[in-house]
């Protein structure tokens, strides 16, 4: 196992750059996920640590070994694919122990490190099969294996679940989080699904036009995003932008939409018009009268609580609630936010402003 | 269900085709056969009153068409060969490289198809002659490997687009070089692909006529197409010996494609599906 040091790192597709100056250093046993939406970039830097693309400029260094004039066989790394990539014409025995023969491990090492990978992965019964005689679960944990058995630097994940249904992604996701649990290893995992991100991750790297956004635990991406792009990118339902302004008044400083009062905010933040980021979640509804008035336009339930889609002064948002309450489409209500559960942007950069 | 009619329909108008695509076949058989006493007079006849295997004993023992059978194997085997590595090596760079003048190359191997044999035989022969290529196997093998290469590059490079390039890559992070992820990976998810060019490229060679004319004049280094001309003399056409010669020179053909076919079979519908 080893950390990974991405130093400058740049990359350009002809004309188009790709990554504009990556830092980042993730830790020897580590699971990092890079998310973002595609084109971000993040496959590419994948490809870089991986040694598939070659870098233009910056340093990529794997357990403190510099690799950017590496080929792919002497990183040690080993990379699970969208497509998982099994050789199709091996059968999965031979699948997960092609690393192993080429590196002319000794029979006995390879038929142990088979035995564990497949224990692990329940792929005992299948061990003779082909990669086509095997369904899309099983082809995902083939792939797994073959990355398991060789006992690598670190592990690379190229969006793995995308191709399986949503049942089997959730399983898959919580056997990939086991794994690393008792394996321990360095892990880089690309996705573009903010929900495989926050479940997985020690660390999440938010990446967007080849520019990281934002690094940190998942709960600081969620509670505390760098800019609107991070705070509109994480979270589901995801967060509600709400033109607004930060006023001063008898009470202190607050800041409205419109002519309602959302609440107050610390007196050094300036006043002039801002971004209210909102988390659904975040809004307690309450009865007409009592804090900003909006009237209901439409009610999701979704089984687990509902989804209520609010106008307040002209502006959509979204609230999520737990409670089953009789809501009906015009009915009026009032919100509260509690203090500290919004974020304030500015609306130029949208950057994060204090407070 | 279709109705009765259709299904007639359907089978009759295969059934037409496929006589009118085999009949020349068994009439090449059938005269063959056919003793040369009843060869005018019952020309027309289906199948002729009494058969005789006299004419492939002729071509057998008293003509030169051994030789030149034997030579066709050579040139055509030899030029299917070198076709193919050619072809696989260039069809594999055209599919996973980008690199300086790619398009250029791939036009001028396009401008290559576009003339007709008949503008250049003089030119190559004017080129073979010095080398001492001319009336040798060699030459015929090096003139056609050339002007098979161009098609072959790209049949072989669409059986390369086939093939996804993560196998590849994955191979490469498995710890393989590129050189043993082709060989161990790609190459034998390629064989339908190989299969297929050989099989092109083997016909084509084992059929050609014109080069082969005009190339080689010596009985020595004439392949089978020529040696068929040997049967027409200024007075008279010995139909019975060339189409025995004719039905022998076939069998190398469908013994080749019997090996082949399973892979050919394959090869052929991978490619129509993926496009």
């Amino acid at each position: 196992m080893a950390s990974i040091d991405i130093a400058a790192v740049r990359k350009s597709y002809g004309a188009t750059p790709v990554l504009r100056g990556i830092d980042l250093t993730i830790a020897n046993g580590e699971f990092v996920v890079l998310v973002g939406p595609s084109g971000c970039g993040k496959s590419t830097l994948l490809r870089l640590i991986a040694g598939l693309e070659l870098i233009d400029k910056g340093e990529i260094r794997i357990g403190g070994r510099r690799v950017n004039d590496l080929p792919p066989k002497d990183r040690d790394l080993a990379m699970v694919f969208q497509s998982y990539a099994l050789y199709p014409h091996m059968s999965v025995r031979d699948n997960m122990s092609y690393a192993l023969r080429l590196r002319k491990t000794p029979k006995e090492k390879i038929a142990a490190a088979l035995k564990g990978a497949s224990a692990k992965l329940g792929l005992d019964a299948l061990i003779e099969r082909k990669p086509r005689a095997l369904s899309g679960g099983q082809r995902q944990r083939v792939a797994m294996g073959r990355a398991i058995v060789r006992d690598p630097q670190a592990f690379l994940f190229d969006e793995p679940l995308s191709n399986l249904d949503a049942r089997l992604r959730e399983q898959m996701r919580f056997e990939i989080k086991k794994l690393h649990r008792d394996l321990g290893a360095t892990s880089v995992y690309v996705t573009h699904d903010q929900i495989e991100a926050m479940t997985m991750a020690d660390r999440i790297v938010a990446m967007n036009e080849g520019v990281i956004q934002q690094v940190g635990s998942p709960s600081d991406l969620y509670d505390n995003p760098a800019n609107l792009f991070v705070a509109g990118f994480i979270g589901s339902p995801a967060m509600n932008f709400l033109q607004a302004r930060t006023v001063a008044g008898p009470g202190g400083m607050s800041v409205t939409v419109g002519q309602a009062e959302i609440a107050k905010v610390p007196p050094a933040t300036p006043t002039g018009p801002v971004v209210l980021g909102l988390r659904p979640e975040r809004i307690t509804l309450t009865a007409p009268g009592q804090g900003a008035q909006a009237a209901v336009d439409l009610v999701e339930p979704t089984g687990l609580g509902m989804i209520v889609h609010l106008d307040l002064d002209g502006q959509q948002l979204k609230t999520f609630t737990t409670e089953r309450l009789p809501l009906k489409a015009g009915e009026r209500v009032g919100l509260m936010v509690p203090p500290g559960s919004f974020c304030l942007f500015a609306p130029g950069t949208g950057e994060r402003l204090a407070g | 269900m279709r109705n009765p009619g259709y299904w007639i329909f359907h089978y009759g108008l295969l059934a037409l085709f496929v006589v009118f695509a085999l009949f020349p076949l068994f009439w090449l058989f059938k005269v063959s056969i056919t003793p040369n006493d009843l060869l005018y007079s019952e020309g027309v006849r289906i199948w002729p009153s009494r058969m005789s295997f006299d004419h492939y004993g002729a071509v057998l023992r008293h003509s030169d068409f051994p030789l030149f059978f034997r030579n066709s194997v050579i040139v055509s085997t030899l030029t299917a060969f070198f076709s193919t590595i050619f072809a696989a090596a260039g069809g594999y760079a055209f599919s996973r490289f980008t690199f300086g003048g790619k398009l250029w190359i791939v036009g001028l191997l396009l401008v290559t198809q576009m003339f007709p044999l008949v503008m250049i035989v003089a030119p190559i022969f004017r080129l073979l002659a010095p080398l001492g290529l001319t009336n040798s196997l060699t030459g015929l093998v090096i003139v056609y490997t050339a002007f098979n290469v161009p098609f072959a590059v790209f049949l072989m490079q669409s059986f390369f687009d086939g093939i996804p390039k993560e196998l590849e890559e994955a191979a490469m992070m498995d710890g393989a070089s590129r050189f043993q992820a082709l060989l161990q990976i790609i190459f034998p998810l390629t064989l339908p692909g190989i299969a297929a060019t050989l099989g092109f490229v083997f016909t084509a060679a084992w059929s050609e006529l014109l080069f082969a004319l005009m190339l080689n004049s010596s009985t020595a280094a004439s392949t089978f197409p020529v040696g068929l001309l040997a049967f027409v003399s200024k007075f008279s056409v010995d139909f019975g010996q060339m189409m025995a010669a004719g039905v022998l020179a076939l069998i190398p053909v469908c013994v080749f494609f019997f090996f082949i076919q399973r892979y050919l079979v394959q090869g052929l519908t991978a490619g129509a599906v993926k496009g």
